[in-house]
């Protein structure tokens, strides 16, 4: 894109209350032209109303808004430079899929001849050809969805909105769309920024990830970079499966700690900072080995036996117990078809890990 | 499983035959019967006396029956334009936006719905008298008071029905139309209006069926020169049902019935929006 680098979105401090709730509390937030940003977040924690107030349907309280360097204060959801695919889908249902799709094109008066040529291209983007003439009522849930999009997509817009676009959608149907909306935006060149409480959904799609609770930004980064170093016990424990002692800064000797944990005895960790007070030791499941016999060499290990056992078909989740009384998840692969029946509940064993593995996050 | 019949089952059974055929004739027999002693040759029209088309002729040749007819028609087009806007806007302005005194707005809306017509008849009249209304009027001026009240009474009835149509209306819709760049007004037309149109067509149908045949209140805010034709077959009423009545009826009923028909055809689903 031709802007020299700009953020095609820039949000400043934006803040929005509704009554006493802070629905989005002081998020400032760049994304780039091109980006495929995603918004991640338990319930509640104001995806819908940060994505409502870059469309204009909600007016922030503090902050200001720019879309590919223009304020948006002033500028009413019907001329912003940005459309939004709805949750519920909203198709019109008294229009037919050409019309739904032609709706946009109409409205701001694009001449009836180049209209018909457009949707046709749009309805072949997403896989829609032939299907100009039937009613909203007479589609699946995966095609009315699919002609929201062909509804915003054929206005072009600098931005594309999506709130939960999946989220009605069946597990097989979802993870074929995801691949059809990385495509696409692939194909199209927008900026698409979406909403989701589906962690795998964000770190299968998107370049970047905000998270958010409670009306704040916890963390902004690519996929890998959230999952593999969170800033926050928050952002841990949201993303994939962690394991969490909490601990305490005993002695620091420039930025090398030593720390002390329930459950995980004491040991030495440098991060390059220093935290204060109470921090969190986080391990995800799947750095963690499982092993008969106590390892030798680097790895740091502890005996424990086997607790539970839960088997997903491409990988089993394992929980061991320490002698501490401390619970350690790990999570195995099951790479050959006798390997899941290798431990039983009961059976003494050993977990181990790199001390690289260790997070250190605030609490 | 047990051997009671199903709800459809029920259909088969004698008693509840005759029941729903009792029920037919109680209500339509009446009506039937209207519309066939109009053909009656009989000036008593007690008896059935042989076929005739007498009465009508003369129904059209009785020119104070007919300017009746006119002046209905006329109130009740009137009424049921002005109440179907009126009844639109209070719907959408209840349906749409939070006020302070909404609740007491909801209820001094639905209030010409409870309150006795007869009461309201009465309210009416004291009404004009007090702000001096002029009852000394051209023809269809004369008509005004009658359709201020036919409106006061009818605008609620809509005013429900849209209301009712509405709270099945997905906001969104409305959202996603101006986020394609539609303007307020273009989201109305395009969006709002035709999924609020069937509650506006049965909305208006209901006016127009409450004003036509409304006495109580006509009668109350009628001025001394102007009659409406059940104010008009009330009198004719009072000195002996004759065909005549029944044949100004019939072409009552046959206008309500063909209007009911045109509406109908306006609200088959395929003719909606052609943008
Ligand atoms: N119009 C409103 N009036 C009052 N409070 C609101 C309004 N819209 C949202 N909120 C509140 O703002 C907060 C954030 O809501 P929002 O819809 O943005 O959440 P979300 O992250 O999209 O959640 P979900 O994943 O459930 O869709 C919630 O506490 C909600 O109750
Ligand atoms: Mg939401």
């Amino acid at each position: 894109m031709s802007n020299g680098g700009r953020p095609m979105v820039q949000i400043e401090q934006v803040s929005k209350r509704f009554g006493n709730v802070a629905a989005v509390d002081d998020v400032s937030l760049n994304i780039a032209a091109n980006e495929f940003f995603a918004l991640l977040g338990p319930s509640g924690c104001g995806k819908t109303t940060l994505l409502r107030m870059l469309a204009g349907f909600e007016q922030p309280t503090g902050g200001r808004i720019l879309i590919d360097g223009e304020d948006m204060a002033t500028v009413p959801p019907n001329r912003r430079p940005v459309n939004m695919v709805f949750q519920s889908y909203a198709v019109f249902p008294h229009m037919t899929v050409a019309d739904n799709v032609a709706y946009g094109l109409k409205v701001v008066g694009v001449p009836a001849g180049e209209i018909g040529p457009r949707v046709e291209q749009a309805l072949a983007m997403v896989r829609l050809e032939g299907f100009g003439g039937r009613r909203p009522d007479q589609l699946s849930g995966g095609q009315r969805q699919r002609v929201a999009l062909a509804r915003a997509l054929i206005k072009r817009p600098k931005v594309l909105l999506l709130d939960e676009p999946l989220s009605a959608l069946d597990r097989k149907l979802r993870e074929e769309m995801q691949l059809e909306l990385v495509r696409l935006q692939q194909a199209v060149g927008i900026t698409f920024v979406i909403v989701t409480h589906d962690q795998e959904e964000a770190l299968s799609m998107a370049d970047r990830i905000a998270v958010m609770d409670k009306g704040k930004m916890l963390q902004v980064a690519p996929p890998q970079e959230l999952y593999e170093a969170p800033n926050c016990q928050m952002v841990a424990d949201f993303i994939g499966k962690m394991n969490l002692v909490s601990g305490r800064v005993t002695g620091a000797e420039g930025t090398r700690l030593t720390i002390e944990t329930s459950g995980l005895g004491t040991f030495e960790l440098d991060r390059g900072y220093v935290p204060k007070g109470e921090v969190g030791i986080a391990i995800r499941p799947e750095k963690i080995q499982l092993l008969r016999d106590k390892p030798n060499g680097e790895l740091i290990a502890w005996p424990g036996k086997i607790a539970q056992l839960a088997y997903f078909g491409d990988s089993s989740n394992i929980y061991v117990e320490l002698e501490s009384g401390l619970r350690i998840a790990c999570t195995r692969a099951n790479q050959s078809r006798q390997d899941s029946v290798a431990f039983k509940v009961g059976d003494p064993c050993w977990v181990a890990w790199q001390p690289g593995d260790y997070l250190l996050l605030d609490s | 499983m047990s051997d009671r019949p199903g709800p459809l089952d029920y259909s088969r059974k004698l008693w509840l035959r005759l029941w729903l055929l009792a029920v037919f004739v109680f209500l339509y027999a009446p009506i039937v019967i209207l519309v066939l002693f109009s053909f009656n040759d009989s000036k008593r029209n007690i008896v059935w006396r042989g076929f005739t088309l007498d009465y009508y002729v003369k129904a059209w040749h009785n020119a104070p029956l007919i300017e009746a007819f006119v002046n209905t028609l006329v109130i009740a087009l009137i009424a049921t334009a002005i109440s179907t806007v009126i009844g639109a806007l209070v719907a959408l302005a209840l349906w749409r936006f939070r006020f302070p005194v909404k609740p007491l707005f909801e209820g001094a809306m639905a209030l010409p719905i409870v309150i006795p017509e007869i009461c309201m008849g009465v309210a009416l009249m004291a009404f004009f008298a007090r702000i001096g209304w002029p009852t000394q009027m051209p023809w269809p001026l004369s008509l005004a008071s009658i359709t201020v009240g036919h409106v006061a009474f009818c605008f609620p009835f809509v005013a429900i029905v849209v209301r009712a149509r509405m709270v099945g209306f997905d906001r969104s819709l409305e959202e996603a139309s101006k986020d394609l760049g539609a303007s307020e007004w273009q989201t109305f037309r395009y969006i709002t209006l035709p999924y609020m149109q069937p509650g506006l067509i049965a909305g208006g149908l209901l006016a127009m069926t409450l004003s036509l045949d409304d006495f109580v209140i006509t009668f109350f805010t009628s001025g001394p020169e102007t009659l409406t034709f059940p104010v008009k077959v009330y009198s004719m009423v009072r000195f002996g049902a004759t065909p005549e009545v029944n044949a100004a009826s019939t072409l009552l009923i046959v206008i309500t019935i063909v209007l009911t028909v045109i509406a109908m055809l306006l609200q088959r689903p395929d003719k909606e929006l052609q943008a």
